[in-house]
């Protein structure tokens, strides 16, 4: 059974908004990390569903794997930043990061 | 019979996929947060097995849930003295937030409904062969590179995580 391309993409959309919407009203770092892992994996959906149903290549599954490598240093670096900040700060709330503001 | 059936799991998998992810945001808990994205990712597994790229479904699992999932939670651990009230997470500007990601999720639904896309979908099959040859001939530079990021990431992640030792 092959389901019609609009199908995954709503199902992309769904988790995009979920994602931009845990970004944006998170304090918890770890949980903008996760927003942001939403958000790469509803580019990854429309990217493999474009790639099967427009053939001729595999460009759109080696463009998720690429996505999924990225994501996965993206979050190794990123828990390391919000480690440092706990040890340093003892939170992760970003808003009680701002030393650096002028 | 079968097709009623691949219907249901299709539907079983996308409705996991969609709830887990509206979850994960709404929840204000971190824990919760963090289970739920595991149905996700296994939900969007499933869709890639339905999509017939099955080398991606096993690659989703296998760093989505496997690792980067893990690492997640070693995070809410390592950042949360373990008692109900630290794990929880405050929200801020969620009104103008949800205006904004609803009316996204809207234009991104009208794209996807009003074009007329070409859909004609290809043969299917296996995947695994082509994406092995796609990396090491056309795609062998991006390939390379993706393996210097990673040494960087595991490089930079060890030097900021470690303990100062004096």
């Amino acid at each position: 059974m092959i389901a019609p391309l609009e199908m995954y993409l709503a199902i992309g959309a769904v988790l995009f908004a979920s994602g931009a919407f845990c970004v944006a009203t998170r304090r918890n770092a770890v949980m903008i990390l996760m927003g942001v892992e939403l958000i790469l994996n509803s580019a990854n959906v429309n990217l493999v569903a474009f790639n099967r149903f427009m053939p001729g290549g595999m460009d759109g599954q080696l463009f998720a794997i690429f996505v999924i490598i990225m994501a996965a240093s993206e979050a190794a670096v990123a828990l390391a930043i919000i480690l440092n900040i706990y040890n340093n700060l003892k939170t992760i709330d970003v808003d009680e990061a701002d030393s650096l503001k002028g | 019979m079968e097709q009623t059936l691949l219907k249901i799991t299709f539907y079983a998998f996308a409705a996991m996929t969609v709830f887990s992810a509206i979850a994960v945001a709404l929840t204000r808990r971190v824990v919760y947060a963090a289970f739920s994205l595991l149905f996700t990712f296994f939900g969007v597994a499933g869709l890639y097995a339905f999509l017939s790229a099955d080398f991606l479904a096993a690659a989703q699992v296998l760093i989505y849930v496997g690792g980067i999932l893990v690492l997640l939670l070693f995070g809410v651990m390592l950042t949360h003295r373990i008692t109900p009230m630290e794990l929880k997470a405050g929200s801020i500007q969620v009104v103008p937030a949800a205006l904004v990601s609803l009316l996204l999720l809207g234009l991104l639904l009208a794209v996807a409904f009003r074009t007329s896309w070409p859909t004609s979908p290809g043969p299917g099959g296996p995947t695994t062969e082509g994406i092995g040859r796609a990396l090491l001939g056309e795609y062998v530079l991006p390939f390379e590179l993706s393996s210097i990021l990673l040494l960087a990431a595991l490089i930079g992640a060890a030097m900021l995580a470690r303990r100062e030792v004096r």
